[in-house]
């Protein structure tokens, strides 16, 4: 019982990250119909920019609470995240909107590569640890363990979604985006300037994106220029799953992802009488989105659409 | 083109093929030989690829999992790790059809997908057959690991093993030069099989179906098949490829066998023309040749320049690839030598 409840719990915070990044899938693909296959390389980007000013920080002196400290990394790397973020669509999609759809497909990749490479230059290609400034306190749960770091995640993960939903659904740039991504051109009859939007729905995922990547990067302990690509492709599997396109969705896939994947890393062993050990985790979330795909394309929350999977 | 003048070309064409290995090798190197060789690995690869991008219109960004399974049934059954030596031509046809049969493995649950979302499945499923790789050495030892597999037999012919430096008539015939023949041969096989396959039946029912799969069944065609199909056979040449590869490179690991690998044969084919057989083949010559020509340039060129290595030559080669495939996609879409017919689309839609 012990172990399930703890699986149940490491999945929780995982599955809380996962869901802040397939925000950022979720709402490019609501508004464009594309994959962001560089959104991982912002992820990336975010986490290791937050170390980067940290390890400066405390190399220079300066003696500040941890989560302190924290915050100041986030206040530089969420503005270039957003850059980042603004950067990508300007470069990667702006230009070939009306091309077929393997063309911007094809950008992002090449830009995804071209980012990858850039934090190797700057970065190097070594695991870089998170500077150890946080407290791993863990609090007992009913026999099992969860640190106060990981409670932050969730929580502050859950006000992020919670927010996101607000500004979606209540602000004038809410509704906004969701004229744009029922239909671009009857929106941008009605006033709304689509470029904007479409720039602003990749700064603001960018923003939870550079958030995610620094909660990933004090969950591991480290961060990594090729961490994104796992990470980004478990989100966008968990955004699938909820039904792309649909923030709640996103967020009960990104959870339902993280339980489904440490419950099934915690049991396979059991499972297949010690044939498949817990290197395997990471085959669950392409099987779980192989699953989906094919048993209920358009996810668990998503609107039945004919055309889309 | 009159009929002569094709014949001359052809002519010529096979005559600059025949000597290229020993002008080159000559001139600059076996180890250049070595990339033409791996040119023409990679030419199978993209022509395999190409059936199902470019014919079928199905994005598969796992392609490289069927060069996978390929190379390791090649490995397996000829090396010491399980001691079982067959001859290449029973284990390279046996590794195609496994990766044919992973080709409808793979093709039967995405049958309904396409587009960006067939695209992650197939990703999914290339990373699923890596993690597999690298996992199953335990609690049974099939794959090796990490490690990898070693020693793998060279192709032996008759007698004549490609693995050793041979004589011949006063020519020292390395193996390098025997696997450029070998390899060769196969690739003029599989684009004739392309050729073949894309002006027959089965070849404009792809192309209908990659135009509007509606219209194309209501026309009569049974896309499940036909979609099944092309998985199928593009998986069958890069099953070929992946037993040449184990044999000519007598080492696999899971390593070899990454995302990389899958989204460099993708660029192959839409940078160099997708759906267009001789722009595939320009595809996957200049992007295998390019980055060897880089690897000897970047390094010296920053010592002449600067004095010292200020870039890793490695880095800058693949920040100059992914740049590459970006400029590429912004300023000609429809890759370096697109067939008429796409080339008109694309211009189309610039107009439109």
């Amino acid at each position: 019982m012990d172990i399930f409840l703890q699986q149940i719990l490491n999945g929780l915070v995982l599955g809380s990250i996962y869901a802040l990044i397939a925000l950022g899938y979720t709402m490019v693909y609501g508004i464009m119909g594309l994959i962001n296959f560089a959104h991982g390389e912002v992820v990336m980007f975010g986490a290791m920019v937050t170390i980067t000013v940290i390890s400066l920080l405390t190399s220079a002196g300066v003696t500040l609470p941890g989560p302190v400290l924290v915050l100041i990394g986030l206040l530089v790397a969420i503005p270039a995240c957003m850059l980042l973020g603004f950067v990508i669509e300007r470069v990667a999609y702006r230009p070939l909107r009306n091309a077929p759809k393997l063309a911007p497909l094809i950008t992002a990749i090449g830009l995804s590569i071209v980012l990858q490479q850039a934090a190797i230059l700057i970065w190097g290609r070594n695991y870089i640890p998170f500077p150890p400034i946080l407290d791993h306190e863990t609090i007992d749960v009913f026999g099992a363990t969860i640190t106060q770091l990981q409670v932050g995640i969730v929580v502050l993960c859950i006000s992020l979604m919670a927010g996101l939903l607000v500004v979606v659904e209540k602000t004038k740039l809410g509704r906004a985006m969701r004229a744009t991504s029922q239909n671009p051109a009857v929106a941008g009859l009605m006033g709304v300037n689509v470029n904007t939007i479409i720039s602003a729905t990749f700064v603001i995922g960018s923003a939870l994106g550079a958030i995610a990547g620094v909660m990933v990067a004090t969950n591991y302990d480290q961060a990594h220029y090729y961490m994104g690509f796992m990470i980004g492709l478990k989100a966008f599997t968990a955004a699938v799953l909820g039904g792309i396109g649909n923030l709640g969705g996103a967020v009960a896939g990104g959870i339902l992802l993280g339980i489904i994947e440490s419950l099934g890393a915690g049991y396979i062993g059991d499972l297949t009488g010690g044939f498949l050990g817990s290197h395997y985790q990471d085959i669950f979330a392409f099987m779980v989105l192989i699953a989906v795909l094919i048993f209920r394309p358009s996810g668990l929350l998503g609107e039945k659409m004919a055309d889309r999977a | 083109m009159n009929a002569n003048k094709k014949l001359g070309v052809f002519i010529a064409s096979a005559i600059v093929l025949a000597v290229l290995p020993f002008v080159v090798g000559s001139t600059l190197g076996n180890s250049w030989v070595r990339t033409i060789d791996f040119a023409l690995l990679y030419v199978m690869l993209a022509l395999g690829l190409n059936i199902v991008v470019g014919f079928a219109g199905l994005l598969d960004l796992g392609f490289i999992a069927f060069y996978a399974v390929g190379a390791y049934t090649f490995a397996l059954l000829g090396s010491p790790h399980f001691d079982i030596h067959l001859p290449f031509y029973i284990s390279i046809p046996l590794g195609a059809l496994c990766a044919a049969l992973f080709g409808l493995l793979l093709g039967t649950p995405v049958l309904k997908l396409k587009g960006d979302y067939l695209a992650i499945v197939t990703l999914g499923f290339g990373e699923i057959i890596r993690i597999f790789m690298n996992n199953l050495n335990a609690p049974i030892n099939i794959t090796n690991g990490p490690q990898g597999i070693n020693l793998i037999d060279p192709i032996q012919i008759g007698g004549l093993s490609m693995g050793k430096t041979i004589d011949v008539a006063g020519f020292a015939l390395n193996p390098v030069h025997m696997y450029y023949y070998l390899f060769l041969a196969l690739t003029v096989g599989v684009v004739i099989m392309a050729y073949r396959l894309q002006y027959s039946r089965i070849g404009r029912a792809w192309v209908a179906m990659r135009e509007d799969q509606i219209a194309a069944s209501a026309m009569g065609l049974n896309i499940r098949n036909i979609k099944l199909l092309a998985f199928a056979l593009g998986a069958l040449s890069g099953g070929v490829a992946g037993g040449l590869f184990a044999s000519f490179q007598g080492f696999i690991s899971p390593e070899s066998f990454g995302l990389l690998e899958s989204i460099m044969i993708l660029a192959m084919v839409v940078l160099g023309g997708m759906g267009h057989i001789p722009g595939v083949i320009l595809g996957a010559v200049v992007l295998t040749i390019a980055p060897e020509i880089l690897r000897d340039v970047i390094g010296p060129l920053q010592m002449h320049t600067f004095g010292r290595m200020i870039v890793d030559p490695e880095n800058a080669r693949m920040l100059l690839f992914g740049l590459a495939m970006v400029i590429m996609m912004l300023t000609r879409p429809e890759g370096m030598w697109p067939s008429k017919r796409r080339k008109a689309e694309f211009e189309d839609a610039k107009k439109g």
